[in-house]
């Protein structure tokens, strides 16, 4: 009981440390959606491509989706696109975009430039329509089930890692279901 | 005669701090001007109550970033509608989560947030009583043990 006592001082050390340790790799950027298994909220912006169209939350129901937000002021964007190009090319789901706090002629000029993965953009210059989906930093990617229910949200450039762990089973749970 | 000069002397310069102060965020943000003296109050504690989700260690009030000039147009723009602060709150928390308010709502997953100075003080006071309790037992030993060497 007495080398017990004398040990307390370690064991208190050692628990402090290890909670320190462990917080010096995680990423307080990292903020938890509050949209995980909730209705993707409702928007109903112009087309970025096409500025007489419109572009709906609900264009991207019936089918698993993946919604980018994005911007041309962003590195990580940048970073993110030929994996995006990539995607886009297996089809193996729905990638829609978001272009956020930028502007129409160099969003244009990006996707001439880099290639466009995306089967529609939605135009939010002023941040708005993401505002209720909480985004605060671009790139973010979010998945959406074919109910419109948001299933998981990455923060930060996409990649295979993230796909491969992430994305990939939830999107086949949800064919699952499906079929 | 004098301390009746100086508390209003007092009375005026706080006065006129107060409102240079309520000038200052009205010349910073024209667009942000209240009905009432209480719409302001609530804003300005509203917004230093949110946290900056893209600059995390500063508040809505501080930041400058879009997002957060964003979120003081929306506050204001709440508050001249007639919304409560419970419902600017939760308008926020519903989009960026508890993480937003820095004081968070005590829940479940929050108890060991709120309750951990009061365990602290406890462990403390267990330590403390526990030392304080067996030095005073040593001491009354040395004691008896000086009085039988003498």
């Amino acid at each position: 009981m007495k080398s017990f006592k004398y040990m307390l001082p370690a064991v208190a050390f050692f628990v402090l440390a290890g909670f320190l340790y462990v917080g010096l790799f995680l990423n307080p950027r990292e903020v938890p959606s509050q949209l995980i298994g909730k209705p993707a909220p409702a928007f109903d912006i112009e087309d970025l491509r096409q500025p007489a169209d419109r572009f709906a939350m609900t264009h991207m129901l019936g089918s698993p989706a993946v919604l980018n937000v994005w911007a041309t002021w962003c590195a990580g964007c940048r970073q993110e696109h030929p994996f995006l190009m990539q995607l886009a090319r297996t089809g193996e789901v729905a990638l829609y975009g978001m272009n956020y706090r930028d502007e129409r002629p160099k969003a244009l000029d990006w996707l001439r430039r880099l290639g466009d993965p995306y089967i529609s953009v939605g135009y939010d210059p002023d941040g708005m329509a993401s505002l209720d989906w909480g985004v605060y930093g671009s790139p973010e990617t979010f998945l959406i089930d074919p109910q419109g229910t948001v299933v998981y949200k990455h923060l930060g450039p996409l990649g295979p890692n993230v796909w491969e762990t992430e994305f990939r089973p939830r999107i086949a749970a949800m064919q699952g279901v499906s079929q | 005669m004098r301390p009746v000069l100086v508390i209003v002397l007092a009375s005026l310069l706080a006065f006129g701090a107060g409102a240079s102060r309520a000038d200052s965020i009205l010349a910073m943000n024209p667009e942000e001007t209240f009905e009432t003296r209480e719409q302001l109050v609530r804003y300005e504690k509203m917004i230093n109550d949110l946290r900056c989700v893209v600059c995390q260690n500063q508040s809505v009030a501080e930041s400058q970033v879009e997002l957060a000039r964003d979120l003081r147009r929306i506050t204001r723009d709440m508050i001249l509608a007639g919304a409560t602060d419970a419902e600017i709150k939760q308008f926020m928390t519903d989009r960026y989560g508890d993480f937003v308010l820095y004081n968070p709502p005590l829940k479940p997953i929050t108890y060991l947030l709120w309750g951990a100075p009061v365990i602290l003080l406890l462990i403390g006071a267990i330590v403390m009583v526990s030392v304080v309790g067996r030095r005073s037992g040593e001491s009354e030993d040395d004691a008896e043990g000086t009085g039988e060497h003498s």
